[in-house]
């Protein structure tokens, strides 16, 4: 089947602006176009189906749901639901008030924090269909692995000790249940608000993402690829984690990256990590979360991370 | 007169959902008092955790996201029920 989005990328590319298609700026405008066209139609496809079924979960329902579990239920659950929960990173303070207020072990929280921001389904779906769905399963399972280890690994530095007292003190009243409109027509409007909502949150970033892939799509040299990023390079593994944490994206934003990363050669392990380290360890975030816990556990958080995105780095080098 | 509350710490979409409200009850020709509550622990007393949240007379009606200019005209509204 041809590829619309590629024959439109052609067409803008080469036939009305009139790039060359073997000159670096052709290549580069045409991933441009095909990626923006792509993405986005699907980004609009896939958030509106699942606001019509309602998948999208909230953070107040997590919360529901895992609350006065036993530890390993818990943890399942903050993994599971972080996944489906597409949540802002501007309701990281209340979200972890709320979970600490609720009784849940922190390390729990982390769990969700983890899982959150690196995997929900709208990047699950974009992810099968533009890197494959053996990618993506790849990606998926790693995050959910680092996610449920992750927060095992800070419970055991007993993290309690550096959340702020303050903390401890908010009282958080009962959410009144919102019923939700269940008629198509409530659905329609919900899905349609929910399209606008997270469109208008992630745009940037996707924009951002799908430019810098087209520039490395572009321009760099795949003979320099192979040579400085391809298998058997060890030392890209923590690179690509040291050069994502102070980068940031959303998920969705470091599909194209990873997209033109992969289409030059690099390593899938190399890949996959500096996704993991650019959409689940950020500055801002950290910046964010300082409000509620101290520095020390912060620096742990990121370490631990930035830990296991190496391992998982390296260990998909070595079996791809 | 109807007393709404904006949830949020100051976000954009905090901005702008105050901005909805406010054009839907000068639409609608209701006054209405308009208040942004920005104090961590004041929202988490309303149980909403993903901000923005609307609260009309008390009650909280919605969370997590800019509404529509839809359900901002239901709130102005006068006793919608």
């Amino acid at each position: 089947m041809p590829d619309p989005f590629a024959w439109l990328g052609d067409l803008i590319a080469y036939s009305l602006i009139g790039l060359r298609p073997d000159s670096a700026a052709g290549t580069a405008l045409q991933f441009f176009v095909m990626d923006v066209a792509k993405i986005f139609a699907l980004l609009v496809i896939i958030i509106y189906l699942m606001g019509l079924l309602r998948a999208l979960v909230s953070p107040e329902r997590v919360r529901e749901f895992v609350r006065g579990r036993p530890d390993w239920q818990a943890r399942g659950m903050a993994v599971g639901l972080g996944a489906m929960t597409p949540f802002c990173s501007c309701s990281s303070v209340p979200l972890f008030i709320g979970f600490v207020e609720a009784g849940i072990p922190l390390g729990v929280t982390f769990s969700f924090l983890i899982a959150s921001p690196m995997i929900n389904e709208v990047a699950a779906v974009l992810l099968i269909g533009i890197l494959g769905w053996k990618l993506a399963l790849l990606y998926i399972a790693a995050g959910l692995i680092v996610a449920w280890f992750g927060g095992i690994i800070m419970q055991g530095f007993k993290p309690e000790r550096w959340v702020e007292d303050y903390v401890w003190k908010i009282h958080m009243g009962d959410a009144a249940a919102q019923r939700p409109d269940t008629s198509l027509r409530g659905r329609h409007r919900f899905a349609v608000a929910e399209v606008r909502e997270i469109l208008r949150r992630i745009w940037m970033w996707v924009f951002i993402g799908i430019g810098v892939g087209a520039l490395f799509h572009g321009f760099v040299p795949e003979q320099w690829v192979v040579e400085n990023l391809g298998d058997g390079q060890w030392l890209a593994v923590p690179g690509a984690v040291l050069v994502g944490i102070p980068l940031y994206s959303n998920a969705t934003g470091v599909i194209p990256v990873a997209e033109a990363m992969l289409g030059k050669g690099v390593a899938v392990g190399t890949v996959l990590a500096l996704m993991m380290s650019i959409a689940a360890l950020s500055v801002p975030e950290m910046l964010i979360l300082r409000k509620v816990i101290r520095w020390h556990a912060l620096a742990l958080f990121a370490g631990v991370l930035g830990v296991s995105f190496v391992m998982v780095g390296w260990t998909f080098n070595v079996i791809t | 007169m109807k007393q709404i509350k904006v949830l949020g710490s100051g976000c954009r979409n905090c901005e702008i959902t105050a901005k909805v409200i406010n054009q839907a009850a000068a639409e609608a020709g209701v006054e209405i008092e308009l208040e942004k509550v920005t104090d961590i622990a004041a929202i988490m007393g309303y149980g909403v955790i993903s901000t923005p949240g609307v609260v009309v007379d008390g009650v909280v009606v919605h969370s997590g996201g800019v509404p529509g200019p839809a359900q901002a005209r239901d709130w102005v509204r006068e006793s919608p029920g």
